[in-house]
């Protein structure tokens, strides 16, 4: 029973990062009709400016705040200059974001130099609290609490303000948006930023999780959440969260009970889902 | 009469093809002009060309004599144009209440009897205020749609085949509430329906080829059987 609960709180622990990361990239497909590779570049720029930070001003917070304003000045640079030229063109827009996710990766190197940084964990996140046999560690418990409150806020936005109201209906029509008098190319850069703050969050809550970050982090955590976008359905903000426990529940239990298998479940997902549900399973036909 | 819109040979392109190759019309101030013709005759894409949502590539669109071709899309409708599309363009997961609301560009005193005016023209709406646009049925959708584009006192609508696909009793609803909003507002109207289209109609121009290549006041078409075969295939 314990072990069964801490593979939970873990693979919700690493759910809720990927959540993170995969949700600015499902708004920004489902909005812009982007496919943007480069989104694990701001995951890993959040990680280390966070990793930077905190060992600089000893404060978490800042760490933190850090990050976000990392993430938002890295999502306005993509979105006007490698983009925006490339708009309604996948191929290219293919190309020249996976290379700037290269040139994001390499220039974490000249940046904080070749090597993996050691991260710390904040001294009021460290330990465990024991609730009878179970052991719950502290910093796990604090991802996931983040991640259900940048959910939370972000799902009252969509339903409740106009913004909100706009990014949604962009999602099933942009013509029509644009037909009722909305510049939907700044909808596009608000969204794309909020994406990125969303991502170089993920980037620096993990740092302390996983105890290192290094420059390729972002590559590797960007494919679990391209197979989030695509198990939760393109453009979906709440399959993009059910996708992404699934992705971590799958990870952490396989993790222990098949540890070869681990990474080929989340493959294996969704594989099945392209296959008998290739719109993703929160995104209803036509 | 004032002229409201003013196109001159007006060409465009969708990929390679070479849909519009001199489209001209003119739309008088309060009346409602019909733009006739076969199915792929291009009706539909002078309208979205006049939107900017297929930028034409030649000729001029002049909206109250001012220049409007190359414009985005938005900034064209906020000149006052609103628009129906063919498939109607409901936001399918919102409720009819937030699909009216991301049209809504002021939530002032006027905007709000508007919308209540518009709520008595259409009480389906009304009814349905908290249900998703998807589960409407095609003729509730009609009018949403037509109710959204008119929500912000446009001056000039274009309306795209609203009774496509709607059953007779939804086609007369649809149809009198487009002579309602005819009595405040300049149209454009595609109609494929005659009857419809001759009721409400003032100016007619048929479109064959992507060419407007007649054109006239509804009255005399009624009476033109010849024409009526040649261009509409109908008699």
């Amino acid at each position: 029973m314990e072990l069964m609960l801490n593979l939970i709180i873990n693979g919700l622990a690493t759910g809720m990062l990927v959540f993170l990361l995969a949700a600015g990239l499902t708004l920004i497909f489902g909005l812009m009709d982007v496919l943007n590779f480069a989104h694990g570049g701001f995951f890993a720029w959040g990680a280390f400016s966070a990793v930077w930070l905190y060992s600089l001003s000893g404060s978490f917070f800042v760490a933190i705040i850090g990050a976000i304003a990392t993430g938002i000045m890295l999502g306005i640079f993509t979105e006007k200059i490698i983009i925006k030229p490339v708009y309604g063109n996948h191929i290219q827009q293919i190309l020249i974001t996976l290379g700037f996710m290269l040139v994001l990766t390499e220039f974490i190197k000249v940046v904080w130099g070749p090597n993996q940084m050691a991260a710390k964990t904040p001294e009021f996140l460290t330990g465990s609290w024991e609730l009878g046999n179970v052991i719950l560690i502290k910093y796990r418990v604090f991802i996931i609490i983040i991640a259900l409150i940048v959910y939370s806020m972000v799902q009252i936005a969509l339903k409740k303000t106009k913004i909100g109201l706009i990014v949604r209906a962009g999602v099933m029509d942009k013509e029509m948006v644009q037909a009722l008098g909305i510049n939907i190319k700044k909808v596009f850069m608000f969204v794309f930023i909020v994406g990125s703050a969303m991502a170089a969050l993920g980037g620096a809550l993990i740092a302390p999780y996983s105890g290192v970050v290094y420059a390729e982090m972002g590559m590797e955590y960007a494919i679990l959440a391209f197979i989030v976008v695509v198990i939760g359905g393109m453009g979906s903000f709440s399959g993009s969260l059910f996708a992404a426990i699934l992705v971590g529940l799958s990870g952490s239990f396989m993790a222990y009970f098949i540890p070869d298998l681990s990474l080929a479940v989340n493959m294996l997902l969704m594989a099945i889902v392209l296959i008998f549900r290739p719109q993703g399973l929160f995104i209803s036909r036509g | 009469m004032d002229t409201m819109l003013k196109v001159e040979n007006l060409q465009t392109y969708i990929g390679q093809y070479h849909i519009l190759q001199g489209i001209s019309f003119q739309v008088k101030k309060g009346e409602v002009t019909v733009l006739l013709g076969r199915n792929g005759a291009g009706k539909t894409t002078t309208l979205r060309s006049i939107m900017g949502l297929n930028p034409p590539s030649q000729g001029k669109i002049y909206y109250q004599n001012v220049s409007i071709e190359g414009l985005p899309t938005y900034k064209i409708a906020n000149l006052g144009i609103g628009y129906v599309p063919e498939d109607q363009g409901i936001f399918k997961d919102l409720t009819v209440e937030e699909n009216m609301k991301v049209a809504m560009k002021k939530q002032d005193a006027e905007t709000i009897d508007r919308l209540e005016w518009i709520l008595q023209l259409f009480p389906d709406l009304k009814k349905f205020w908290k249900k998703p646009g998807g589960l409407l049925s095609g003729g509730q959708k009609q009018m949403l749609s037509i109710a959204r584009a008119y929500l912000n006192n446009n001056q000039l609508l274009l309306i795209d085949e609203p009774s496509k696909g709607l059953a007779p009793i939804m086609v007369e609803k649809v149809m009198d509430s487009i002579l309602e909003m005819k009595k405040e507002t300049t149209i454009i109207l595609v109609e494929q329906n005659f009857m419809m289209a001759s009721t409400i109609g003032n100016q007619f121009y048929i479109i064959d080829d992507g060419r407007t290549v007649y054109s006239g006041r509804m009255s005399t078409l009624k009476e033109d059987e010849q024409l009526k075969r040649k261009y509409l295939g109908i008699a």
